[in-house]
């Protein structure tokens, strides 16, 4: 198992922002996190991520409880990128790039940041500065920084919010032709069910903190007896029971 | 410590320096004006006051290396709130550098923040007022130290509030130096205070870097215990901010400030 999360719980002050939740994510896996706003899911993915601290519960990366790894020896291995956070806005995108490149120690620099250049459309405004750039052309650099230490895992916060549907499909046909090339872990967070029946292997839904259920997109589908994903989710957010 | 990711946050930094001409002016244009403007009261003090009437410069050279503590202090904060103002933070935090080498980046960078702001101010003052800092001599060199360690320990304190209160705290950045700078005897002896605050000036770097530089210049003698007991200070006070950096930071990770600074 490539992340294992057992038993995590967050509680901000009395807040119960993550309730007791566990989970196993294997690798070269792509697993999406689903749930409602607020339903603890930008919490859990910083807690992966090193941002927050848990108040109970561990969680293990190849079987070792990451709060034991140094901090550069396990963040060398993530990336994480999301529409609400966003590269210096005065750097043009190549110098962003090659901070970050040099950030994450990679190797082989001005190759590695042309390659991914290339492969994300970017290279035409290499020389711009990032703030000056369209919401779409923003996401592709911030795919291209996720990217450019070839993480191990990749978290994804609603990867292709804001993006009008070709650049979308653009955004999830790159991250599909990366996986398939690339050895690579994703957690996906989306409220976007068709981007998560395409790309997931498996999805957990979240609510108020808790886990509610999880499985395939097929095997929740048949099990809620819904026609796709969206019904499926609509029913497991609006329900009021535990399932 | 990993010098190329020290060198990569610093470089982060100089980029956006070089791609913004307005914030070149904006570091030169303060101390400038500054200089100015002391160096015309200094020079009134010098032709009226019978305490300055033989020392040319004590009050300019003290605006010069105040401004020099308070262009480091600012510098550091500034590349912090940077982060915060570009929602670039958790980027920042996420990737593989510790936090010690976030505290040495934002330290050494800050020098060439604080430099580019005040060395055409220094060199302003020499034609406009007679007026240079070199005068100092070689223990020019130790009292600019002891400065930009304080300065650096305020910088370092003011974005443990950034991290533990978040961009809130962005006010008491620019007011935090301006607190301290009474009591710090820039422009007057100590024994201007009452004798209550001087024991809480004694307890501050600034009170022995500035007397030092007072007798440096009118005495044209050097107490090196004066220069050694401002260094000491002013690395206990640095690592103070270290500790307080690092509780913050633990404090953040504990609150989940991280995740969402800025919002």
């Amino acid at each position: 198992m490539l992340i294992e999360v057992k038993n995590l719980t967050k509680i901000y002050n009395k807040y119960l922002a993550v309730n007791n939740i566990s989970f196993e994510i294997k690798k070269n896996k792509t697993v999406g996190l689903l749930g409602p706003n607020g339903c603890g899911k930008t919490t859990t993915i910083g807690m992966i991520l090193g941002l927050v601290t848990p108040s109970s519960g561990e969680i293990k990366f190849e079987d070792k409880n990451i709060s034991l790894f140094k901090r550069d020896e396990i963040l060398k291995k993530f990336n994480f990128a999301s529409p609400y956070i966003e590269l210096p806005k005065k750097l043009t995108v190549k110098q962003n790039l090659e901070i970050y490149g040099r950030l994450y120690g990679v190797d082989n620099l001005d190759k590695t940041i042309n390659d991914i250049s290339v492969d994300l459309d970017i290279k035409n405004f290499f020389e711009r500065k990032t703030g000056e750039l369209s919401s779409g052309q923003k996401n592709r650099v911030s795919l291209a920084k996720s990217l450019i230490n070839k993480p191990e895992v990749l978290l994804l916060d609603e990867p292709t919010a804001s993006l009008d549907p070709d650049i979308g499909d653009f955004v999830r046909s790159y991250i599909q032709d990366y996986k398939s090339k690339n050895e690579i872990t994703l957690l996906l967070a989306s409220h976007n069910m068709s981007e998560v029946e395409r790309l997931c292997d498996s999805v957990i839904m979240m609510r108020n903190g808790k886990i509610i259920d999880n499985g395939t997109c097929e095997e929740l589908i048949k099990k809620h007896g819904r026609d796709n994903l969206e019904d499926t989710f609509l029913k497991l957010a609006r329900s009021k029971d535990e399932l | 410590m990993n010098f190329n990711r020290i060198y990569a946050l610093g470089l982060r930094h100089l980029y956006l320096i070089i791609n913004s001409f307005p914030r070149v002016l904006d570091l030169i244009y303060w101390p400038t004006v500054q200089i100015f403007l002391w160096g015309f009261i200094s020079k009134f003090f010098t032709l009226n006051s019978e305490y300055y009437n033989n020392t040319v410069g004590v009050i300019l050279t003290a605006a010069i290396l105040y401004d020099f503590l308070f262009r480091a202090s600012i510098s550091f904060n500034m590349m912090f709130l940077e982060e915060i103002w570009s929602r670039n933070f958790t980027n920042l935090f996420i990737a593989p550098i510790r936090i010690r080498e976030i505290i040495a980046a934002l330290t050494l960078t800050a020098i060439i923040r604080t430099l580019i702001g005040l060395i055409p101010a220094v060199l302003i003052a020499i034609p406009l007022f007679g007026v240079s800092v070199l005068k100092l001599g070689v223990p020019l060199i130790f009292l600019l130290l002891a400065l930009y360690l304080f300065g650096i320990t305020l910088g370092l304190l003011v974005t443990s509030g950034l991290l533990r209160y978040g961009p809130s705290f962005e006010n008491i950045a620019w007011a935090s130096l301006f607190f301290l700078a009474p009591l710090g005897c820039i422009y007057y002896p100590i024994e201007i205070l009452p004798t209550s605050l001087q024991i809480i000036a004694k307890s501050l770097p600034l009170v022995h870097i500035f007397e030092e530089m007072r007798n440096i210049l009118m005495n044209s003698s050097v107490n090196y215990l004066n220069i050694f007991k401002s260094i000491s200070i002013s690395v206990a006070y640095f690592i103070f901010g270290v500790i307080i950096f690092y509780i913050s930071y633990f404090g953040a990770k504990k609150r989940g400030t991280l995740i969402n600074m800025g919002e």
